[in-house]
């Protein structure tokens, strides 16, 4: 069994990826969902049973963009070894900054009428917009933030932590303080950023209606979109000899570094790259919440990411995804009809996985006989 | 010899009538109270203070506060505590209660601003001629905070009569606070107070002082008087000097208190991961069960609470601990070497404690009773107050690290531990069990682990929550201090506690705490290990 | 020192006056030790004499307390980090074979394979004929082309002494460290593998260590003696093992 795409000699490997069949059954089922889910909602009358109402719609968005997180995580964790206990940070940056651009965006629609402030600086008194808030009325301006913010700090971050090898758990240990700071940071009113409230009454994005059901719907379809494109990029960075490179990272990495390989930079640029895909996945869910606060940053959203990936199955991209929809449908599902339950079911979940399912549901689904593939015997 | 003896009877007699008496005259007193008008009130406290009995000065703070009611019924008098129903009323001299009744059902024993003048008189007498010299500087304390020119009288006569020097001086700045708040007092007499003044351990007399040395809006000060000004200018100087070094000493002791916490909630953490290289998510929940054990315990005794501390101690230690050695047996074994995945297991693990304590106490938080020889503090003078509780803490951690200490040093079983620290394999081909090394190391790390969690519950809040606020500062301490050395963990435990704690004042706990973060990011650049890492080979290697 | 030599003689690798205690323990105590370019030289000696410490100092994972560590005489090993020293073309096996078990025979050489290894390059690496080409060489000289598309973690431990062995060739360094490379293999692979590091030696230079004195017998080649972290003994293995001091330290104590 290879871990990669077979050598062919057919064009750029882009093209021989998308020929993979994981690869396109994935993104033929995000298709389907892309195109299905908007005509049950809007074409399919509400009283038929084949209705899909607009709180799922969103719901399934909300997934979606989870998954993508999901995706982020995988690419350093599952194909490199770096445990990030903080990856949320990258995300609820990301979603700051997108809230921000929709913040400018209600104007004077808010409760205060102010044109220029949003409502809760004119509730702290405040006379001016602090600085950091400048440039965020435009689109262009926001979404270059949302690449940015998330990718410098991971970039600082990055380099002053590889640079120096902490690795394994006490890398681990720092992300999480990392994360753990921009909570504390963020929840002071002082910081600008909306306090322990968040920035929320949007009113709309790009001149279109948040609460329309055109705009839910398209905001789902380019969430979808962009979750097939990270895939892509991502399934492209893991099958070029880079991911040889990160798996060898990940599995011997005093090794690697004597074949040559500087491990920090390719330590550095992943973490970068899955930092700048976990804010654009908090950009895209922000405006389909409608909410983004600084509870986004607490240390436990950063490590539930970790179990979606374990539980779906670690360096495999698409396990990432599955498992961030199932463990998310579950946490809809319990916390609505057995709220007790729902903490129990997640810790459990942690406590089973790393036991019993190293490999993840996917581990699970390889032993099946009718999936297994041809096993390798020792002996010269 | 009958003689005597006749006349040591008729003595004692006397003695044991003498309370009686007082009872009696109370009583009487207290048929009238409930009808007197104001002015007659005046006289009726007056004779109280004058029973000089035991019960006379709770009586008339009572009536000051306004806590003394009587039932309209029967006109019986007692102290009234509120209660579901309205109030409950207690005898004044047998405490027993004399019934619940409704608001309507009782009325309190009034009084008006002539009356609260001649009782703080009244009371501030009665202090002042308490028996315990700590009790009589307690009492001019008072007066220097909150001075009153009636009680000036009150002064010069305990001041005539007091023998001990430490309540004289104390009594002088009282006097001289008294003065201050007289307006009408003459200059050479403010001076002197001022004089006095310059040199009290009290805060409030630098407000005193202040009062001469303010300044208009242009920068001139309002006192027209010249002499007068130089001499409060220099008064606040001093007083001003002596108030920095007292809260610098203040701020000393609430960060060693801190860091002592740190000590105890860090310290098992880092024996785990020393010996067995993971860490514990679960840590923190491990100090909440210790705090929730602290609790049950005191419900289950809820007479003996001075006792309960100290039953709670070993109480919660085996608690966590057998918890811990559960968890090891159950959960990390089957991990081994692979730590990433013991941080996610343990993580786990942490979430179901959490929801477990939630479903069988309850989400909110519970109260956990301080027992009175814990409570209070030492006012080791009007600038520097010591609670008490967190002078037992500080003390408890450090007999735990000695415990700790002796334990790795002495025991076989501390050979053990440091010898699987340094060198697993080693160790195992010795002959040393690793595993039960690893279940009883999981188990003590846990047990120290309740037995922080007993102290914080004389701190803090005890709520499921409870661990999940002290686990990142756990982290951060054994990062900084290196795993494998004791004195490293104490190390970095005292020196986060105070940098926290002089950070403070300065920029808030929030920044602080920050700050501390981004500071343990950058230092794990240079010092991966943390200060006190054992060299050699390592476990992570 | 160095300066003295330079402008005489080019050297492959050269250690002077090198120490490196640990916590007290001195591993290596004035260690000399000079290759020249093209050469193959032996090195032998008792456990815990510091020829792993040696070879780590040399590729950097550690650095010395004291003394100089060249190669070809102009670069100053101790201020480059592995990475570099890899680059540089210093190549080491392991004494315990470390091949990336998570990825297949194939890959782990394509990874070692000579070239950029900048991240960019990784990015958009695509194997051109050449490079193919050197692999089925390297396939040829180790055997395991039956292994091919296999996990390297399924292969026996003598084969994954060959594939690192592989990978060592494919990386194609100036100067190759071999730590033990006949352990664990057949007397047939020793032959085999004796043969290979000298046609190696010449292009390239190479330093073995190793325990088996046959084999060291058959690389017919310069042996240097170390213990206790200093060179007690240089020169053909005949003589070396008439050495007194060798003779002690081997069979006396």
């Amino acid at each position: 069994m290879t871990s990669t795409v077979p050598l062919t000699k057919g064009g750029p490997l882009i093209v021989q990826l998308l020929r993979e069949k994981s690869t396109s059954r994935f993104l033929m089922t995000l298709a389907a969902l892309a195109i299905l889910m908007p005509v049950l909602n809007l074409a399919v009358p509400q009283d038929s049973m084949f209705h899909v109402s607009t709180y799922t719609l969103t719901l399934l968005g909300k997934y979606l963009s989870y998954a993508m997180l999901a995706l982020a995580v995988d690419l350093i964790w599952g194909y490199c070894g770096i445990l990030s206990l903080g990856h949320g940070a990258f995300f609820a940056l990301g979603g700051y900054a997108m809230g921000m651009y929709l913040m400018r965006q209600v104007g004077d629609r808010g409760v205060y009428g102010d044109p220029l402030l949003p409502d809760f600086m004119v509730f702290l008194n405040w006379s001016e917009l602090p600085w950091f808030w400048l440039g965020f009325d435009q689109f262009w301006f926001a979404a270059l933030m949302i690449l940015l913010v998330p990718g410098t700090l991971a970039f600082a971050f990055g380099w002053l932590a590889f640079r120096s090898r902490v690795t394994g758990v006490y890398l681990s240990i720092i992300t999480q303080a990392l994360t753990y700071a921009l909570m504390l940071a963020f929840f002071r009113n002082e910081m600008g950023f909306g306090g322990n409230n968040g920035l929320t009454d949007f009113k709309d994005i790009l001149g279109f209606d948040l609460q329309s059901d055109a705009t839910r719907n398209t905001l789902f379809v380019v969430t979808a979109v962009l979750l097939a494109l990270a895939y892509v990029f991502c399934r492209w960075i893991t099958t070029s000899k880079f991911g040889r490179v990160l798996v060898a990272v990940r599995d011997a990495e005093s090794r690697t570094r004597f074949m040559g390989y500087r491990v920090e930079h390719y330590k550095l640029f992943v973490f970068v790259v899955s930092a700048v895909i976990a804010g654009i996945a908090g950009a895209l869910y922000v405006p389909q919440v409608g909410i983004i606060n600084p509870g986004e940053f607490s240390p436990i959203n950063s490590i539930e990411i970790i179990i979606w990936v374990a539980i779906g199955g670690r360096g495999t991209l698409y396990g990432a995804v599955i498992g961030a929809f199932i463990v998310n449908y579950a946490k809809t599902y319990f916390t609505a009809a057995f709220p007790e339950l729902w903490l129990f079911l997640l810790g459990g979940l942690f406590v089973v996985t790393t036991l019993y399912l190293p490999k993840g549901i996917k581990g699970l689904m390889d032993r099946l006989p009718v999936l297994r593939k041809t096993t390798l015997t020792e002996g010269a | 010899m009958t003689m005597l003896k006749w006349l040591v009877v008729t003595l004692f007699a006397g003695l044991c009538a003498a309370p009686l008496q007082a009872e009696d005259s109370i009583a009487e007193i207290f048929t009238a109270l409930p009808k007197a008008s104001f002015s007659q009130k005046a006289e009726l406290m007056a004779q109280i203070a004058a029973t000089e009995s035991d019960q006379a000065l709770d009586i008339l703070q009572a009536i000051y506060d306004g806590n003394l009611y009587y039932i309209k019924a029967d006109k019986r008098v007692g102290y009234a505590a509120s209660s579901p129903e309205g109030f409950v009323l207690s005898d004044v001299f047998s405490g027993e209660s004399l019934g619940e009744y409704g608001k309507r059902k009782v009325k309190k024993i009034t009084i008006n601003n002539s009356l609260r003048r001649d009782l703080s008189q009244l009371i501030a007498g009665f202090k002042l001629r308490a028996e315990e010299p700590s009790l009589r500087i307690q009492a001019a304390r008072d007066m220097v905070n909150s001075p009153s020119t009636d009680l000036l009288p009150l002064i010069d006569q305990a001041l005539k009569v007091e023998a001990v020097a430490s309540v004289r001086e104390v009594l002088e700045v009282a006097r001289a606070a008294t003065l201050l708040a007289d307006r009408g007092a003459d200059k050479q007499e403010i001076i002197a107070a001022l004089g006095v003044l310059a040199e009290a351990t009290d805060t409030n007399a630098i407000n005193l002082v202040s009062r001469y040395t303010l300044k208009d809006r242009d920068g001139n000060y309002l006192e027209q008087d010249s002499d007068l000004v130089a001499a409060a200018e220099q008064a606040l100087d001093s007083l001003n000097g002596r108030q920095s070094f007292y809260t610098l000493v203040q701020n000393l002791f609430f960060g060693v208190s801190l860091g002592s916490v740190l000590l105890l909630t860090a310290v098992g953490l880092a024996i785990t991961f020393g010996v067995m290289g993971v860490i514990n998510m679960a840590h923190g929940e491990m100090i909440m069960i210790g705090a929730y054990a602290t609790y049950t315990v005191q419900l289950l005794m809820p007479n003996m609470i001075g006792m309960s501390i100290l039953v709670a101690i070993p109480v919660a230690f085996l608690v966590s601990g057998l918890t811990g050695v559960l968890v090891e047996r159950l959960i990390i074994r089957h991990l081994y070497g692979r730590p990433l995945e013991t941080l996610l297991a343990t993580f786990g693990l942490s979430l179901v404690l959490q929801q477990l304590v939630r479903t069988i106490y309850s989400p909110l938080n519970r109260s956990v009773i301080t027992p009175e020889w814990m409570s209070g503090s030492w006012a080791v003078n009007g600038m520097l107050s010591l609670t008490y509780n967190r002078l037992y803490i500080i003390i408890f951690s450090f007999l735990v690290l000695l415990a700790l200490i002796a334990l790795m040093k002495k025991t076989s079983f501390g050979l053990q531990m440091r010898a699987v620290t340094m060198n697993r394999k080693m160790a195992s081909s010795m002959g040393i069990k690793t595993g039960w090394v690893d279940a009883l190391t999981f188990g003590l790390g846990s047990g120290i682990a309740g037995i922080a969690g007993v102290a914080l519950s004389q701190l803090t809040n005890v709520g499921p929550n409870l661990g999940q606020a002290y686990i990142i500062d756990s982290f951060m301490v054994v990062v900084f201090g290196g795993v494998g050395n004791l004195f490293g963990t104490l190390f970095a435990a005292m020196s986060l506690g105070l940098a926290n704690k002089f950070m403070e004042p300065m920029v808030g706990a929030v920044l602080a705490k920050i700050l501390m973060l981004v500071f343990i990011i950058l230092f794990i650049q240079k010092w991966p290990r943390g200060l006190f890492a054992i060299k050699g080979r390592f476990v992570e290697d | 020192m160095l300066s003295q030599i330079s402008l005489q003689e080019k050297t492959a690798l050269y250690l002077s006056g090198v120490n490196k205690s640990f916590d007290g323990f001195k591993a290596i105590n004035n260690l000399n030790l000079m290759i020249a370019p093209g050469e193959l030289r032996a090195i032998i000696g008792p456990n815990g004499a510091g020829k792993t410490t040696m070879m780590d100092l040399i590729t950097g994972k550690i650095r010395p307390d004291s003394g100089e560590i060249y190669f070809r005489s102009a670069i100053d090993l101790t201020k480059h980090s592995e990475a570099e020293i890899a680059n540089l073309g210093i190549g080491r096996k392991f004494q315990k074979p470390t091949v990336i078990e998570t990825l297949t025979v194939f890959e782990n050489l394509e990874l070692a394979l000579a070239g950029k290894r900048r991240v960019r390059d990784a990015l958009l690496f695509r194997l051109d004929p050449q490079g193919r080409a050197r692999i089925d060489e390297v396939f040829d000289t180790i055997g395991l082309d039956d292994r091919r598309h296999h996990l390297a973690g399924s292969l026996a431990h003598g084969q994954k002494q060959r594939l690192e062995i592989g990978m060592l060739l494919a990386q194609s360094p100036e100067l190759l460290l071999v730590d033990e490379p006949a352990a664990g293999m057949t007397d047939e692979e020793t032959e085999t593998l004796s043969r290979l590091l000298k046609s190696i030696a010449g292009e390239h230079s190479v330093v073995v260590v190793e325990h088996d004195m046959e084999f060291i017998r058959s690389l017919d080649t310069t042996v240097t003696v170390l213990h206790e972290g200093t060179v007690i003994a240089e020169g053909p293995l005949a003589k070396v093992q008439q050495d007194q001091r060798v003779i002690e330290v081997y069979l006396g104590r």
